[in-house]
């Protein structure tokens, strides 16, 4: 089924309700989904579970669901940062609870969801604090950790272009976390520059298939 | 070609970066850490034909972007603005760590905290009471790449040598250095032993007094 194409940002993140869990992609800002957050943020969704790379900078985006609370979990790989004051805060308070995911494990966490893969074992961490009482297994002599996938209620991507069947392309390094948080949520909200007829993206070029797609809005973008 | 001199001085940051870069192979494909392993690319040499990889996906990663060049969708993994070079490819982040722990890269350059003489890494976390944690790449990158180097100044402030018999620093990644690259001296470490490669402002019997693990000349 094709997307359904939003009106706004506040309409592509209606039905996100409390409690979700929420994959949010984005590696600093780049590809990070801005008007989708600040759409969630208006819609006051809380108790809220949410996958990003990081936890937040400055006052914007998702450093502001973290400052109002609205965020009771987030497993991130990198959460501290010289401007990650309100999450900083929030966890000193004892406000929000994090799960901390070296990267690579956290993108394949990610990417098994979606791929329908029940766990795997990783050599990343093997032997850290990261991997205290997760199962662990010799292979061929090296040293694996079992990681399980994350899966989610939603995910909020921002890539360049979609066409009505919600085929996406992205650009440069801002591609990041999108292409994987779109396969491993019930629903993928996402927002485009610009949303083109059928045809008008080269199916060579197709990083994202639509099939993965539920939801997709137009916000205009600079050049 | 590696440049196994001693030197009457101790090395300079940029010296050190200039070695690294020297011994990094032709061809290779490359992942440099944020921080003093970020320095070595402005070492190596258009003739090497090396390929850096940015964890965030991207091959082929050229120098920083400066004016009009700055595109905030064209970041490193410290975040900084920077630039691509022709053959540049951009990937998602689970194709771009597999990358690395699939053994692709031929070489990573990271900082430290500590390592033991077997190779184990400290970078990610002091454990020091309160600290709020963060591991970003490292304990992937520590592990993936077919040669892991690292390049830390040898001493704490305090004066205590960070090449150390096991680790008091929480772990990053198990026996994964094999080389250290460090103001004083260049280590390379093979079958839990230690071996010198050079001293720089440092005689080998001063730098064997001051750390703690048995020293071979290589």
């Amino acid at each position: 089924m094709a997307p359904r194409i939003a009106n706004s940002a506040a309409d592509a993140v209606a039905e996100i309700s409390d409690g979700s869990t929420i994959l949010i992609g984005g590696f600093g800002n780049a590809g990070q989904p801005m008007e989708l957050i600040d759409a969630l943020m208006e819609c006051g969704a809380t108790d809220l579970t949410v996958v990003n790379n990081n936890a937040g900078q400055a006052d914007a985006g998702l450093a502001l669901l973290i400052k109002e609370r609205r965020v009771k979990k987030i497993i991130c790989s990198f959460p501290r940062q010289s401007d990650s004051w309100h999450f900083d805060e929030a966890y000193r308070a004892g406000d929000i609870e994090l799960e901390l995911v070296p990267q690579g494990n956290l993108a394949e966490r990610i990417r098994a969801a979606g791929a329908g893969i029940g766990g795997f074992f990783t050599p990343t961490g093997y032997g850290t604090l990261l991997a205290e009482g997760k199962e662990t297994r010799m292979i061929d002599g090296k040293g694996y950790v079992l990681e399980t996938p994350v899966h989610a209620d939603f995910a909020l991507i921002k890539a360049l272009k979609s066409d009505t069947f919600g085929n996406l392309v992205y650009r440069k390094t801002a591609r990041n976390f999108g292409p994987i948080m779109a396969t491993a949520a019930k629903a993928a909200i996402v927002q485009v520059d610009e949303v083109v007829e059928v045809g008008g993206i080269d199916p060579e070029h197709v990083i994202t298939p639509g099939i993965y797609v539920d939801t997709v809005v137009a916000l205009g973008g600079e050049k | 070609m590696t440049d196994t001199r001693n030197t009457e001085e101790k090395l300079t940051r940029d010296e050190m970066a200039q070695l690294v870069a020297r011994d990094i192979p032709a061809g290779a494909f490359v992942n440099l850490g944020i921080g003093q392993p970020t320095n070595v690319s402005n070492f190596l040499t258009a003739q090497q034909g090396v390929t850096l990889h940015t964890e965030n996906g991207m091959l082929g990663m050229g120098p920083v972007a400066t004016g009009e060049e700055v595109d905030e969708d064209l970041i490193n993994a410290g975040k900084i603005p920077v630039t691509e070079l022709p053959g540049a490819a951009y990937f998602h982040h689970a194709d771009s760590f597999a990358m690395m722990r699939g053994g692709h890269l031929d070489v990573c350059v990271l900082g430290a905290f500590q390592i033991s003489k077997n190779g184990d890494l400290a970078n990610w976390h002091t454990g020091a009471e309160g600290a709020i944690p963060a591991v970003g790449g490292a304990m992937d990158l520590a592990i993936g790449a077919k040669a892991t180097w690292v390049m830390m100044s040898l001493f704490t402030k305090t004066g205590e040598s960070k090449l150390v018999e096991t680790l008091s620093y929480p772990v990053t990644g198990l026996g994964c250095v094999s080389r250290i690259y460090t103001e004083v001296a260049i280590f390379e470490l093979r079958d839990s032993k230690v071996f010198v490669r050079s001293v720089h402002g440092i005689s080998f019997d001063e730098l064997a007094a001051k750390v703690p693990v048995e020293l071979t000349w290589a």
